[in-house]
C-alpha cells in the first residue's frame, strides 16, 4: 500500500492552489523543470481520504469477535503492548489485512477491466477467473465430501487455496487465449469472456446439484467469499502480489489514458497497443487469481469499487489508486458487517459485500451530475 | 449481407438491394421456424421411453390411453410446451435487454429480474415453508417484477433519466444485492439450499403443466410490447438525440421494453429456473444472421431461443439415458463454445 505515496506527494501543493481557487477541482497543471503533468485536486484528495477510512474501519474490525476490543486498545496493541497483543497480532490481524488487501487487489484489478473494455460490467468474473476457481473447488468439496465417504475435509482445505489459484490462473489465460486474433480486441475479450464464464457457472451449479446438501452448503460458503480463520499464509502471497504489480500497473497506466483513444490514435502516439493492453490484462487475471485464493471470489467488489471511486473522484475512468483503496475499504467494511450484525452467526463476507456496496453505488448513481461514461 | 444475384459490372438499384435483403432475411426466418418445429418434434419422439413418431401423433390427436400415450401427454408435452415458452420468452427479452443497455454483457437477469425471482422463493421458503412448485412460482414472478421497477426507477432517477449506462449499473447494483440476501438465506437454511441449487440448474421436466396456461398470457404481452418497442429501439441504437428528433418518446420507449423485459423473463425464470445463459447468447448468435435491426432480431432471437432450450433438453436425455441431465448445464456446454467460436470467427456486431 505504499505505491499511494508518490501519487499524493504533490497533493499537498495542488490542496492550496484549489483552495484559493475557491475548491473547483478542475484539473491543474504541476510543473517542474521540463516534466509536467496535469493533477485534479479532487481526485487525489479521495485517496488519502479513503486510506483513513479504511485504516478506521480495520481498527473496528480487529476489535470485533468473541472478545471485544476497544479501538483505543487495538492501536496500543498494534504499537507494542503487551496486554492484548496474542489476540491482535496472531489471531484478528491477518483476517483483517487478508480482507483490505484481497479488496485492494479486486479493485485494482477490476478497475483495469472495465479500463480496458471499457465496459462498467467487466470485472474478474468476465475474465472467467472467478468462475473458473469455483468450479475447482466445487468439483473437490464433491468428491472429497461425505456423499464419496468423507476423504478427509482437513485435507481438502489445505488444498483448495492452491487448486482455486490453479483453476483461476487457468481460466484467465484461457479466455485471454481465445479472445486473441491477430490482437487483442477488448470487445472480443468480453464476449469470450462471458461464454467462458456461462459454462463455468452451470457446470459449478451441476456439481452442487450432484453432491450432498451438506457438502453444496460447504462449497457455497466458499464460493460467496469469505475471510474466517484466514491466517498469516493467506496475507502474504496477495501482498507480494499486490507489492510487485501495483507499481508496474501505475507505470503501465500511462498508456491506459492512451488506449482510451482507440487503436489507431494510440498507434500514432507509438504506443504498442497488443502488447501494453495484454501485460495490463494479464496484470489483472494475476491480481484476481491470487486474491480469489485466498478469500475465494468476493465478486461485487471488482465490479462496484472502480464505479464507487470513479463517481468520488469525479474522473471520467476509473481511477487506478482510487479504485484499490475503495476495494480495500469496501471488504474490510463489509467484513465489520459480517461479523456483528448477526449475532452469533458469522456470515460469509461475500454475503455483505454486495448488500453494503449495492446501497453506496446506486446513491452515487442517483445523484450524479453528469452523463457518465466509460 | 447479400446483396441480390447482381449481375457483374451493373450497379443494383437501391431498390432491389433492400428487397433481396429482405428476401433473404424472409427466408432465414422460414428456415428458423423449420428448426425450432423440428426442435419440437424431436423433443416429442426422443427420451428414455421409445415412443415412435406414428404413436406421438395418435396421442395428441387422438388418445386412447395406452402407455406411449400417458408418457407423451403427461410428460413430453407439458415439457416441450415449457421449452418453446421460456425459449422463445428469454430470447427475445435478452435481445430488448442487450438493445435497451446497449450491453453486450446483459442477460434478462441483468435488470434484477432473475435475482428477484430467485429472492421471493427462498425468502417464501425461508419464512413461510412453501414446498409446493405452483405456489412458489408465484411467489418468484411477484418478485421479479418488482424488482425489476426498481431497478427502472434507480436507473433512471439520476439527472438525464434512465441511460443504457444507469440501466446497467443499477441493475448490477440490485442484482448483486438481492443475490448477497439469497446467498445468506440459503446458507442459514438448508430446506432453500436444496431447493435454490436445483432451481439454479434449471429444468423443463417435472413442472406443473397446470401453471402453463396461466402464464401464457403474460409471455404473449411481453411478446406484442417487444415488438412494439422495436422501430423505437431501432432509433435509440442511434443515440438519445437521434432518437428524439425521429419522434420516439425515449422514456415511454424505456418503459415499455422494461416491461416487456419484465413479462417475459419472469414468467421464464419463474416456470424453469434460472436460464439466463439463453438470453445472454441468443441474441448475439440470432445479430449474426439478422444484423442490427430489432424488427428482425427480436422473431428471429425468439425462435433461435426455442430451439437452442429444446435441442439442449433433448441433448440432456440423449448423454445419460436413462437419466438426464439438467437442460441449464447442456444449454451452457452446447451454447458456451458454440458461442465463442462464433465471436472468434467473425467481427462481432457491436451495439
Amino acid at each position: 500500500m505504499s505505491a499511494p505515496a508518490a501519487r499524493t506527494a504533490p497533493a499537498a501543493e495542488t490542496a492550496e492552489t484549489a483552495g484559493k481557487a475557491g475548491g473547483t477541482g478542475g484539473p491543474r497543471a504541476l510543473r517542474a523543470g521540463r516534466v509536467s503533468f496535469r493533477v485534479r485536486p479532487r481526485a487525489v484528495l479521495v485517496v488519502p481520504a479513503g486510506l483513513a477510512v479504511l485504516a478506521l474501519l480495520m481498527a473496528v474490525d480487529i476489535g470485533r469477535g468473541d472478545f471485544p476490543i476497544g479501538v483505543g486498545d487495538v492501536v496500543r496493541a498494534l504499537l507494542g503492548d503487551p496486554e492484548h497483543r496474542f489476540v491482535v497480532m496472531e489471531l484478528r490481524l491477518p483476517r483483517v489485512l487478508t480482507g483490505a488487501l484481497v479488496g485492494a487487489a479486486f479493485g485494482l484489478a477490476g478497475a483495469l477491466t472495465q479500463s480496458i473494455t471499457r465496459n462498467p460490467l467487466a470485472s474478474p468474473d468476465t475474465l472467467g477467473i472467478s468462475q473458473a476457481a469455483s468450479v475447482v473447488v466445487a468439483a473437490i468439496t464433491v468428491a472429497t465430501g461425505s456423499a464419496a465417504g468423507g476423504a478427509g475435509g482437513a485435507l481438502a482445505s489445505v488444498g483448495i487455496p492452491f487448486a482455486a489459484l490453479a483453476g483461476g490462473l487457468a481460466g484467465g489465460v484461457l479466455v485471454y487465449l481465445l479472445a486473441w486474433r491477430q490482437g487483442l480486441d477488448g470487445y472480443r475479450l468480453v464476449l469470450v469472456g462471458i461464454g467462458f464464464a456461462g459454462v463455468a457457472a452451470n457446470v459449478k451449479w451441476w456439481l452442487l446439484a450432484l453432491g450432498d446438501v451438506n457438502d453444496a452448503g460447504r462449497a457455497m460458503a466458499w464460493i460467496t467469499g469469505s475471510l474466517n480463520a484466514r491466517g498469516w499464509e493467506h496475507v502474504r502471497p496477495v501482498a507480494l502480489a499486490l507489492a510487485v504489480l501495483v507499481p508496474l500497473v501505475l507505470i503501465g497506466a500511462f498508456a491506459l489514458g492512451t488506449l482510451r483513444l482507440g487503436d489507431e490514435p494510440a498507434r500514432g502516439l507509438g504506443l504498442r497497443v497488443n502488447l501494453d493492453r495484454s501485460l495490463l490484462i494479464l496484470a489483472a487475471i494475476v491480481l484476481a487469481s491470487i486474491a480469489t485464493a485466498a478469500a475465494g471470489p468476493i465478486e461485487f467488489v471488482a465490479l462496484a469499487a472502480p464505479q464507487i471511486a470513479l463517481r468520488l473522484a469525479g474522473t471520467g475512468q476509473p481511477p487506478l489508486v482510487g479504485s484499490t483503496v475503495t476495494g480495500a475499504a469496501l471488504t474490510v467494511g463489509a467484513d465489520v458487517i459480517a461479523r456483528t450484525a448477526f449475532g452469533a452467526v458469522e456470515l460469509p463476507v461475500g454475503v455483505v459485500t454486495a448488500v453494503l456496496g449495492a446501497p453506496l453505488l446506486l446513491y452515487l448513481l442517483v445523484r450524479s451530475r453528469r452523463k457518465a461514461t466509460l | 449481407m447479400v446483396t441480390g444475384a447482381a449481375r457483374p459490372g451493373a450497379l443494383p438499384s437501391a431498390g432491389s438491394v433492400l428487397d433481396a435483403a429482405r428476401r433473404h432475411r424472409a427466408a432465414v426466418l422460414l428456415g428458423l421456424v423449420l428448426l425450432t418445429a423440428l426442435a419440437a418434434l424431436a423433443s416429442l419422439v426422443i427420451g428414455a421411453r421409445h415412443v415412435p413418431a406414428g404413436a406421438v401423433w395418435g396421442a395428441i390427436v387422438s388418445p386412447s390411453g395406452t402407455e406411449d400415450d400417458i408418457v407423451v401427454r403427461s410428460l413430453r408435452l407439458p415439457r416441450t410446451a415449457f421449452g418453446l415458452l421460456a425459449g422463445t420468452a428469454l430470447g427475445v427479452a435478452g435481445a430488448l435487454t442487450q438493445g435497451h443497455t446497449r450491453n453486450p454483457l446483459a442477460d434478462p437477469g441483468l435488470l434484477g429480474v432473475t435475482q428477484g425471482a430467485a429472492f421471493a422463493m427462498v425468502l417464501s421458503i425461508f419464512t413461510l415453508g412453501v414446498t409446493g412448485v405452483r405456489t412458489y412460482i408465484w411467489f418468484g414472478f411477484a418478485g421479479a417484477l418488482l424488482a425489476s421497477v426498481l431497478v427502472f426507477a434507480l436507473g433512471g432517477a439520476g439527472r438525464g433519466g434512465a441511460t443504457p449506462l444507469t440501466l446497467a449499473l443499477a441493475g448490477a447494483a440490485v442484482t448483486a444485492f438481492l443475490h448477497g440476501l439469497v446467498a445468506g438465506l440459503v446458507l442459514i437454511d438448508q430446506q432453500a439450499m436444496d431447493t435454490y441449487r436445483f432451481w439454479q440448474a434449471g429444468a423443463l421436466a417435472g413442472r406443473d403443466a397446470g401453471v402453463l396456461p396461466a402464464l401464457l398470457p403474460f409471455v404473449l404481452a411481453g411478446l406484442v410490447l417487444a415488438m412494439v418497442n422495436a422501430p423505437a429501439l431501432n432509433a435509440l441504437a442511434l443515440g438519445e438525440d437521434v432518437a428524439r428528433s425521429l419522434g420516439h418518446r425515449i422514456r415511454l420507449a424505456r418503459a415499455v421494453g422494461i416491461t416487456a423485459i419484465t413479462l417475459l423473463t419472469g414468467a421464464a425464470v419463474a416456470a424453469c429456473g434460472a436460464l439466463a445463459f439463453l438470453g445472454l447468447i441468443v441474441p448475439h448468435l440470432a445479430r449474426a444472421l439478422s444484423g442490427p435491426d430489432h424488427r428482425w432480431l427480436l422473431p428471429f432471437s425468439g425462435l433461435l431461443g426455442a430451439a437452442l432450450l429444446l435441442a439442449a433438453d433433448v441433448t440432456g436425455r440423449l448423454v445419460a439415458r436413462p437419466g438426464e441431465v439438467e437442460v441449464g448445464i447442456m444449454l451452457a456446454l452446447i451454447g458456451g463454445p458454440f458461442f465463442i467460436a462464433l465471436v472468434r470467427r467473425r467481427k462481432p456486431v457491436r451495439l
